[in-house]
């Protein structure tokens, strides 16, 4: 098949959740011609299903927040692992960004004296996240959107991109698809931004849609881009357990920040025995303080359990299953209707409501939810460079979930949404100031391309053969049950030889039909990308030898000081995947003082 | 598990017809789950677009038994006593393919609608808003453009006009907009003109199916017409407007 199309711009934005229309909307008020892809329609990408909140030291609630607490919070919740100047732009640039998004026509719920509440969530000192209810992330799509469709820029919907191509050393283009009618399309572009999100569709418990296949990653790697800190993958502590079709969908963190306990069946509120060392002196430590800080004094009191990291929480729920302690149906109990009552739960969770009575029959005013486990996150993904956003490959940028460094090995709740528009704007900056100074395009080679069309068709070649959804599965399968929230040599193991067994037997599928809206292919070329991530996953998992963050090793259950001054990387070799160390950088003193002792 | 027929369009805007498939059904699942199943296990190609399946970001919507849903919110179980469920796309729009529907007036529509333009800031650090003051434009600001309010308006499933009219998903944005209380655009002339509010006769169809709950008609549309009355048709603010023209 020929290509029928083909756009230049001197921006190309690949993704349109927060982090790409930020992007978009920074490279094209410096006047340069941007173009957004989007892998579905405009407004659907994952940042629509973001809950909680954003995070910012505002300062609204509490005056005693400002950039260093929130950078030092952090970089405690990372672990170590994170890269420290990222941290700091990110705390430093989020407040701005926060009301930039109220001036461009958010509506975040107000305070009393009328300015932007803010809810207090894991591992966050303060009430820190301004939130809308529970659809922070429909208001601040919905913002970024509508401001990006009276912007100059083109935008190209339900356009998947497939490969990237580099020139000369710099990236010059990639080939899409558009999904409706499975032609293909060439961009040719001066810098790209990569902000196609994260890999959760590996697993088989995921809050995450069938978009979330990694592609910006693995179109990154191969063309020699290097892949940081892929071992640390975020299981969000609470997700619906049942009915079995909504296993994994998210329930949000703003349930206990409202206030809502964990509770096994025996009806012990658990979390108070998984205190780690490093947060015990911020947490309450009988049920008494916490239920006085969730009533309102949060001057006097310390912060429940419940509210402790993610990685700690998941982890703790996980153990209480395996110890017989779960409920009927694999999870922990999750309780807001007898701490809040059902005017304030329906106004603070609506969304949360709506889902438990609609999907499980559940009246959350009432009744507990059943929560347990599901794959949320990647903290790894495109190495960057802290200020621009740029990746090891010149030219390509990358901001949001498919870039890593800023959560370290383990993420805050309400980080990702003020990550996505902090580092998206800057990387859109970045990309079109070197796009400015280039002068036209670099021609993309005739035969790479032909090559990459013949490699896509490929299966409507094969006939009656393997069905790529039963890949997709088996993948699914590997990746939940052995590399999963917790992990060993063995499993992880196994798992690389499988998932190498499936990349082979990928090229033995066949689709059915035509390339017109064919979901069938489409999952297919998506799992070239799903395969590439979930061995950089488990490869990086095989290299650290010890637990931290969202890396769990059973067979190394704790943290090793010798791990923890270095990240793993992964990169290409010839046709090889390997993975090298590369040191944590080392933040100045004063900072470093910082993360040590407090503010 | 229960067995159950399920009769799905297949086919383009040109030609197309049901199909029937037989799925098996676990406790819980809803119609969009049944379509995941028959596309890994009957038919890989059966197109239908979604993402979230949590009913937050509006892809799924179709028609089931002919009445517009959101398949990921819709169960199964809901159909007990009904025979064969039948699943088709949004009638409003062009079939693309399958239970796919080419939306894209919508997003035309959406683009026409005069952005968001706020007053001067109240304080260095932006505006004071009380939360009783936000609270009508957060009702439609729900909105999650699952486009089945469009689907249901007569105006654009039976009448196409399509064209001289934005519907009732796009009246809702015009008054997100409109009610945000630092709002300072003007957006009678739009709504009149471009718009189309004229077209609606408020039967509140569009209010019943809105998965989100918001009261459309009451709501976003009665007060948006509210507006252009008072500007064009009350009589003596269009004296006053002849007077000052002259």
């Amino acid at each position: 098949m020929e290509i029928r199309e083909h756009h230049d711009h001197d921006v190309l934005v690949i993704g349109a959740g927060g982090a790409g229309l930020r992007a978009a909307v920074a490279a094209a008020e410096t006047g340069v011609s941007v173009g957004l892809v989007c892998k579905s329609l405009l407004g659907k990408a994952h940042t629509v299903m973001a809950e909680g909140g954003i995070a910012s030291a505002l300062g609204n609630l509490r005056a005693e927040d400002n950039w260093r607490v929130h950078f030092r919070d952090t970089m405690r919740g990372g672990k170590g692992m994170n890269d420290w100047r990222m941290a700091q732009i990110h705390a430093q640039e989020a407040p701005d960004r926060v009301r930039e998004l109220e001036a461009w026509g958010a509506l975040f719920d107000r305070t009393e004296d009328g300015r932007m509440n803010q809810r207090p969530f894991g591992g966050h000192t303060y009430a820190r996240l301004a939130h809308v209810g529970d659809r922070t992330g429909l208001e601040m799509i919905r913002t970024l959107q509508d401001h990006t469709v009276h912007e100059d820029v083109d935008i190209f919907m339900e356009c998947t991109a497939i490969r990237l191509f580099v020139v000369d050393g710099r990236v010059a283009g990639v080939l899409a698809y558009w999904r409706p009618t499975g032609e293909f399309i060439l961009f040719r572009a001066k810098s790209i931004v990569l902000a196609s999100g994260g890999i959760g569709k590996a697993w088989r418990v995921t809050s995450n849609s069938w978009e979330y296949t990694g592609d910006g990653m693995a179109m990154a790697y191969s063309v020699g881009a290097e892949l940081l800190g892929m071992e640390f993958v975020q299981f969000h502590p609470t997700g619906m357990v049942w009915p079995p079709s909504v296993r994994g969908t998210l329930v949000t963190e703003g349930v206990r920040g409202e206030g809502g306990v964990l509770t096994n069946s025996e009806g012990d509120r658990f979390m108070f025995r998984y205190i780690p060392e490093l947060y015990r002196a911020d947490t309450a430590d009988t049920e008494a303080e916490a239920d006085r800080w969730a009533a309102g004094d949060r001057i006097n009191n310390r912060r429940p359990p419940e509210l402790l990291t993610r990685d700690v929480v998941a982890k703790a729920i996980e153990s209480e299953v395996e110890a017989g302690r779960g409920s009927s149906h694999g999870g922990a109990f999750l309780n807001i209707a007898e701490k809040r009552d059902p005017d304030y739960i329906r106004a603070k969770l609506p969304s949360m409501y709506h889902q438990f009575k609609e999907l499980a029959g559940v009246d959350i005013t009432k009744e507990a939810m059943e929560v347990g486990p599901t794959m949320h996150y990647v903290m790894g993904g495109i190495k960057v460079d802290p200020e621009t956003a740029e990746s090891t490959v010149p030219g390509l940028y990358a901001a949001g979930e498919v870039a890593a460094g800023l959560h370290g090995g383990n993420r805050l709740g309400g980080n990702s949404l003020s990550d996505l528009v902090v580092f998206g704007r800057r990387a859109g900056e970045a990309a079109a100031t070197v796009a400015k100074r280039q002068q036209g395009w670099r021609e993309i080679p005739t035969e790479e391309l032909t090559s990459a069309i013949t490699k896509a068709l490929a299966p409507f070649r094969n006939k009656d053969r393997q069905n790529p959804f039963a890949i997709q599965e088996e993948l699914q399968q590997v990746m939940q049950h052995k590399v999963g929230i917790a992990r060993t040599q063995e499993g992880l193991e196994e798992a690389l030889q499988e998932i190498r067994a499936l990349q082979s037997s990928l090229e033995t599928c066949s689709a059915n039909g035509e390339g017109a809206y064919n979901p069938g292919w489409n999952t297919w070329l998506d799992l070239h990308s799903l395969l590439v991530v979930s061995e950089a996953v488990t490869l990086s998992a095989l290299d650290r030898r010890e637990s931290r963050g969202g890396h769990t090793r059973i067979d190394f259950p704790d943290s090793d000081p010798e791990y923890g001054n270095h990240t793993t990387i992964v990169s290409k070799t010839g046709k090889q995947m390997t993975t090298t160390r590369e040191p944590v950088p080392t933040p100045p003193d004063d900072l470093e003082k910082l993360i040590e002792e407090g503010v | 598990m229960a067995k159950r027929i399920f009769e799905v369009y297949r086919g383009h805007e040109q030609s197309g017809q049901l199909e029937s498939y037989t799925v098996d059904v676990d406790e819980g699942m809803v119609i969009l789950d049944a379509i995941h199943r028959i596309q890994t296990e009957q038919a890989p190609d059966l197109a239908v677009r979604w993402n979230c399946k949590a009913g937050k970001c509006g892809s799924c919507s179709a028609e089931v038994n002919g009445q517009p849903k959101l398949t990921c919110m819709t169960r199964i179980s809901d159909y007990e006593n009904e025979g064969t469920i039948t699943i088709t796309p949004m009638k409003a729009f062009p079939v693309i393919k399958d239970l796919v529907t080419d939306v894209s007036q919508n997003y035309a529509n959406n683009k026409a609608i005069p952005r968001f333009k706020p007053r001067p800031k109240d304080a260095e650090d932006g505006w004071r808003m009380k939360q009783h003051e936000v609270e009508k434009a957060q009702e439609m600001r729900k909105c999650i453009e699952c486009f089945l309010c469009q689907d249901v308006c007569h105006v654009l499933r039976s009448h196409s006009k399509h064209e001289e009219f934005v519907g009732p998903a796009f009246l809702v944005r015009t008054a997100g907009y409109s009610m945000n209380p630092i709002d300072n655009e003007d957006r009678t002339e739009f709504l009149k003109e471009r718009g189309g509010l004229g077209y609606c006769n408020i039967t509140k169809c569009c209010t019943e199916v809105c998965p989100e709950h918001i009261t459309i008609t009451d709501n976003a549309i009665i007060p948006l017409k509210e507006r252009v009355v008072d500007r064009y048709y009350d009589p003596l603010k269009s004296l006053v407007r002849l007077i000052r023209r002259k």
